[in-house]
């Protein structure tokens, strides 16, 4: 090849300046605030102080996890049952899906409360009914509950993707070859759809995990997840620094839990990433 | 086996969708009530456009939106073309994963830690930093930026390299040759990319809500403003609003359009599988 023109060497170059402005230097800047008090000296007090948010982040991690493994419940047999209809309904289906992801979290989570609240049609109904009045809102059902109605589509729509395209020959030899539809999902679908479900999981688990709106309208105000606990340091100039030690914490965690559950899927999840 | 997998499926989509239909129905409610239906009424549409708040949000919204995914696009089609020309594998690894870290991280981490070089920023005083639409669309940018490159990059992979060379060979300057021969091949992944961008600023919450000023409100934070503290029935015909126009456009592109669902939103669905 012939030498580069001076465009094609100077053209990656704004991009460069501005990730290294815009997005290592916040980092950078994380890393200095949750190393410093609010003076600009070196200290580990803030990390030292996390120790008190112990239970919150084992809260966070359980409420995510339990969403996690609900919405992969719910959402496996669903992307499979979709993978399996013919191409027309698949794609009317597949707008159905998307539509909820493309309609704000805010309003999503606002029309949910407003159907589970103490005033809300559910109680309405119950009372009509003749039953007693539920409290969903501000209980931890209800930020699970929460969670998975939020994130339930970027739980199904990897998996599909990936369900879809596997060969359906798979699926006829191991029917020839005497598995029956229960035996064909476990020994010949699941292991297949293995980088579907890894990038579901992680898209249902980094939101659950570093929520704030949900368990704020959700929640009723009784539950402080890490997402509440870093918003609310935010607020406050003086605890920018315990907010930066919060968030620093919690971006390793996620990183490296991301990295392991991708260890899983070797690279094949590029295929469902284009 | 058949008819159990169709019932799952539908009970599924009705759960998903009962909060939304429940929503759009009362948004016509005149009575402003979730527990009693008066009369089918458009009272609280007119409230919302009467709420100059809600129609400065709005203008907000768009201008932003317009504005960093532009400016995006530009960047990040550069790079791409920057990253597929660049002989160096290490610096084109480097600055593909520092690139993608805004992608992993949870959208809180990314939203403080900008939040945080802005207040650092402020503190030199020869940078005339303020929270506002500046900060907004610098934050903006930089989450689209990953997304353009992911929807431009392959279409400079997949291109004809010959093409490029018959071009610099019939006499076409280099600079020509992107413009006349290039461009419009990586035009569909440009326009993705684009696109992709504009809808992420729109709806994107969590980000602006770090690095927004009050004097610059865009249409999520007036959402999470006014749903703050009390229930407000105008909140529920903007919201209806808005489930209206993303049914139309989600119509348009899938059945109007000749191309497949995947076009937009499944690099989203991606989000997070392009760590490996």
């Amino acid at each position: 090849m012939k030498n580069r023109s001076f465009l094609e060497k100077a053209a990656a170059v704004p991009h460069a300046v501005w990730a290294v402005l815009f997005i290592l230097a916040p980092l950078v800047i994380v890393c200095y605030f949750a190393f410093t008090d609010s003076y600009g000296t070196f200290t580990f007090d803030n990390i030292s102080l996390l120790t008190g948010y112990t239970h919150i982040f084992v809260l966070s991690v359980c409420f995510a996890l339990i969403a996690t493994v609900i919405c992969l419940l719910i959402g496996y047999p669903l992307a499979f049952f979709l993978s399996r209809l013919s191409p027309r309904t698949q794609k009317i289906f597949v707008v159905l899906l998307m539509l909820p992801m493309w309609i704000s979290l805010l309003i999503r989570t606002y029309s949910l409360m407003a159907l589970l609240d103490n005033g809300g049609l559910l109680n309405s109904l119950l009372s009509a009914l003749g039953f007693a009045k539920a409290k969903i809102v501000g209980t931890s059902g209800a930020v699970i509950l929460g969670m998975v109605y939020d994130f339930l589509p970027y739980m199904v729509l990897p998996i599909y993707t990936g369900l879809s395209k596997l060969d359906i020959h798979y699926f006829e030899a191991a029917s020839d070859l005497g598995c029956n539809g229960v035996k064909t999902l476990f020994r010949v679908a699941l292991p297949l759809s293995v980088p579907g479900i890894v990038s579901g999981v992680t898209m249902v688990f980094v939101p659950s995990i570093s929520t704030f709106y949900i368990s704020q309208k959700l929640g009723g105000g009784s539950f402080d997840l890490i997402g509440d606990t870093i918003e609310r340091q935010f607020q406050n100039v003086s605890t920018y620094n315990i907010g930066a030690a919060i968030s620093l914490v919690m971006m390793i965690l996620i990183l490296i839990s991301v990295a392991v559950m991708n260890r899983f899927s070797d690279d094949e999840g590029e295929e469902i990433m284009v | 086996m058949k008819t159990l997998s169709r019932i799952y499926m539908w009970v599924v989509f009705l759960l998903l969708y009962a909060p939304i239909l429940v929503l759009v129905l009362f948004s016509f409610n005149r009575a402003g009530s979730l527990n009693h239906f008066s009369t089918f009424s458009l009272y609280w549409y007119r409230e919302l456009f009467r709420d100059t708040e809600a129609l400065v949000a709005l203008k907000n919204s768009l201008y932003l939106a317009v504005s960093s995914s532009v400016l995006a696009t530009v960047i990040g089609t550069l790079a791409a073309l920057g990253l597929d020309r660049m002989k160096s594998k290490a610096v084109k690894t480097a600055i593909k994963s520092v690139t993608n870290i805004p992608m992993m991280n949870p959208d809180i981490v990314t939203g403080v830690s900008m939040m945080l070089l802005f207040v650092a920023g402020m503190s030199l005083s020869f940078l005339p930093i303020r929270f506002g639409f500046g900060t907004m669309l610098v934050a903006h940018t930089t989450f689209n930026l990953p997304y353009v490159i992911l929807s431009v990059l392959p279409r400079f992979q997949q291109m004809d390299k010959h093409l490029k060379e018959a071009a610099l060979d019939l006499g076409c300057t280099p600079t020509r040759t992107f413009f006349r021969v290039e461009l419009p091949l990586i035009l569909p992944g440009v326009v993705s990319g684009l696109m992709l961008g504009f809808t992420l600023s729109l709806d994107d919450f969590v980000i602006s809500h770090f690095v927004s000023s009050p004097d610059f409100q865009t249409l999520p934070l007036y959402v999470y403003n006014q749903t703050a503290h009390e229930v407000k029935y105008s909140m529920y015909a903007l919201c209806a609003l808005m489930v209206f126009v993303i049914l139309g456009l989600l119509l348009l592109v899938n059945f109007a359009g000749s191309r497949g669902p995947k076009t937009k939103k499944a690099p989203r669905a991606g989000k997070v599988g392009g760590v490996a």
